[in-house]
């Protein structure tokens, strides 16, 4: 099967003045004169139509970063990304199209929405930048059923981001990024802040669209049990590069790095402190 | 790790923390009626304890202890009473300044949110530490220390990053450093583990142990990470749609639980070593604190609900010695 996404070699500085480029806000570290952080040392990543790639990882090891190239908010020194054979350049010189079928799930779900807007003014406005996934019929209605998709009640709808909890804040980011059809969805940390039952509701959901929409996943999380439970491959980063990439029942049945199974080591298990 | 407390605990000494028939009001959206997003919730916190709080998402976690903190949000009204150090901390008046940071610190949700983006993580923690009376010279290496602790790597160069420069488990790291170091006697944290890879979480999980034992700290946890709390707390307290659904000793809790809620999630925390198939959804729609069910708010959900779940309100009642149940049922839901 030909690849969704590839990405290839890509490496990332920050801080250090790649291609003399040290504006804004890297000026901390850059007018310091320290030398550059390298955050991504040669990522190189494949995912197919319908699969799911689970990316773990020691924290800091660059897994945000590689997902902030992937959607096009951080340029990266060198290496590539395509999709469909197609190179992804910075999310604003996307075509459209790209842009509605590469969709993510930030890490801070609080902070990556707009505080004063609501939550219907959220999923409003991505159905209209993409007015081809907004819905043809009765929008509020057609509005309760992605906030009931996600577990969250239609009253919502009126509340502004600020006044909701963290977990509902991330499903309100889920339900934004899913409404617009995107054929990849990149989740950083995307059911951290759920308790595990909303969590199975929303892990479902996600595997539903992967075969009625055929949606692809790049699934970035600490939680070893939930890629057990949804991932076909999983990649294991530490320290800016892979270190070991397989079937997930492999990776984590049988890992080959010893990163891959200090982590497992370190896995703490319901029911196993007595 | 994490002995559960099984013998009843003295009760003698007042506990550091008391919340008794705690409540929350929030107005709504639009006006009306405001909601009552935490409703009548009970718990003690005994100094060099730790409490977990967990339970669904929007059930109240956060505004019970953004109460403790007195940082509700403005028009909150609050109700019942927060004893700290058998002081009421809902009365006007509270001297916050005075509490908040070195009495009780809070590790809050979401990092970048809560830290402030113009300052290097190095000056916010190097504030407390100055107002915690560090003298000036030392503070630089104080702060660097405090970072190491946290298992923040490289921790000189780190304390010059500005938060948005730091990966979301570094700003946990930083937040959590933040926290400390004010040396309070209660920490609340809130999902203080959440961006972090295990080996981290482990680590930090021991370092709050030790302070723990060394300096009689006091913990709210919340998590929605169960295997944190069976781990870690001596005590959980469960919430539903701004309710307590049952509390007592965490390890009891966890293994026998005596709230069907209690129930569902447990046998929704996926297994690390071997692949286990995704929960079953909880029938029906979540309970929003806006349009409660009557009788038990669980019932529309619950599998063991009857014609009294729908009417009457459970009483939270001490089900076991030192656990206590808001089901009707809680005996039958511990048997089986
Ligand atoms: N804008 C930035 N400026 C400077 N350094 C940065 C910036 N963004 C990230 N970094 C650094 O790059 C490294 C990789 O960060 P990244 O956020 O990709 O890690 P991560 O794997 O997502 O970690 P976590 O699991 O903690 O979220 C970290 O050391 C981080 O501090
Ligand atoms: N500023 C606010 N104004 C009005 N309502 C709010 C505000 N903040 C939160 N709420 C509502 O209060 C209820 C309780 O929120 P809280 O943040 O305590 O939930 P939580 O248990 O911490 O959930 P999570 O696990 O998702 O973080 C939720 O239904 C939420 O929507
Ligand atoms: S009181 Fe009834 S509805 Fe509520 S949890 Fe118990 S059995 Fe279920
Ligand atoms: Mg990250
Ligand atoms: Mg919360």
């Amino acid at each position: 099967m030909s690849d969704l996404l590839v990405v290839s070699d890509l490496r990332v500085t920050f801080g250090g003045r790649p291609n003399g480029r040290a504006g804004g806000r890297t000026k901390s570290w850059a007018r310091r004169g320290r030398t550059g952080l390298v955050a991504v040392d040669g990522v190189s990543l494949r995912v197919a139509p319908e699969e799911t790639l689970a990316v773990v990882g020691e924290s800091g090891s660059g897994k945000t970063t590689v997902a902030r190239c992937v959607v096009g908010l951080q340029r990266p020194d060198s290496g590539s990304v395509t999709f469909e054979g197609r190179p992804l350049g910075p999310v604003g010189r996307r075509p459209p199209e790209l842009q509605r079928a590469v969709q993510m799930v930030f890490q801070d779900p609080r902070s990556s929405l707009n505080p004063r807007m609501t939550v219907a003014e959220l999923i409003g406005e991505a159905w209209r930048t993409h007015p081809a996934a907004a819905p043809a019929g009765d929008r509020p209605a057609a509005l309760r059923r992605v906030l009931a998709d996600v577990g969250l009640d239609g009253d919502v709808a009126a509340r502004r981001a600020g006044d909701l909890s963290g977990g509902q804040c991330q499903r309100v980011s889920i339900a934004r990024a899913l409404a617009v059809g995107p054929r990849l969805l990149v989740c950083d940390e995307a059911v951290s802040a759920l308790d595990v039952s909303v969590q199975a509701q929303i892990l479902r959901l996600l595997v539903d669209l992967r075969s009625s929409h055929r949606l692809a996943l790049l699934f970035i999380t600490h939680d070893l049990g939930v890629v057990h439970q949804i991932a076909d491959r999983v990649a294991v980063m530490r320290g800016g590069a892979l270190v070991e990439e397989g079937p997930a029942g492999q990776v984590l049945g049988a890992p080959r790095h010893e990163y891959t199974r200090t982590l497992l080591d370190a896995a703490l298990d319901l029911g196993a402190e007595a | 790790m994490g002995e559960p407390l099984t013998a009843p605990r003295a009760t003698t000494a007042a506990p550091l923390l008391r919340a008794d028939g705690l409540t929350v009001d929030l107005p709504a959206p639009g006006g009306g009626e405001p909601v009552r997003v935490v409703d009548g919730v009970t718990f003690d916190v005994p100094a060099g304890t730790t409490v977990g709080l967990i339970g669904e998402s929007g059930s109240g976690k956060t505004m019970t202890a953004l109460a403790v903190i007195g940082l509700l949000p403005e028009r909150a009204a609050t109700g019942g009473e927060l004893a700290w150090r058998g002081e009421n901390l809902l009365r006007p008046g509270t001297d916050w300044h005075r509490v908040r940071g070195h009495e009780i610190a809070m590790i809050f949700q979401d990092p970048l949110a809560a830290l402030n983006p113009s300052l290097t993580i190095g000056r916010q923690v190097g504030e407390i530490l100055r107002r915690a009376g560090r003298p000036r010279a030392e503070v630089r290496r104080a702060v660097a220390d405090l970072l190491d602790r946290v298992g923040v790597p490289d921790p000189v160069r780190r304390m010059d990053a500005y938060p948005h420069e730091l990966s979301g488990g570094l700003r946990q790291r930083a937040m959590i450093a933040l926290a400390l170091a004010g040396s309070p006697s209660l920490l609340l944290a809130d999902e203080p583990t959440t961006a972090l890879d295990v080996t981290v979480q482990a680590r930090i999980l021991r370092l709050l142990r030790s302070i723990q034992q060394e300096q009689g700290l006091a913990m709210l946890l919340v998590s929605h990470d169960l295997r944190v709390v069976a781990h870690v707390a001596d005590e959980a307290v469960v919430m539903y749609a701004g309710r307590v659904a049952e509390r007592g000793p965490a390890g009891a809790t966890l293994r026998r639980p005596a709230h069907p809620y209690t129930r569902a999630l447990v046998a929704s925390v996926p297994a690390v070593r071997t692949r286990t198939a995704l929960a079953d959804p909880l029938p029906g729609a979540p309970a929003t604190p806006a349009n409660r069910p009557s009788g038990c708010a669980f019932h529309p959900r619950c599998s063991l609900a009857r014609d009294r779940c729908r009417i009457e309100v459970p009483r939270t009642r001490e089900v076991e010695p030192g656990r206590w149940s808001a089901c009707h049922f809680a005996e039958e839901v511990i048997g089986s």
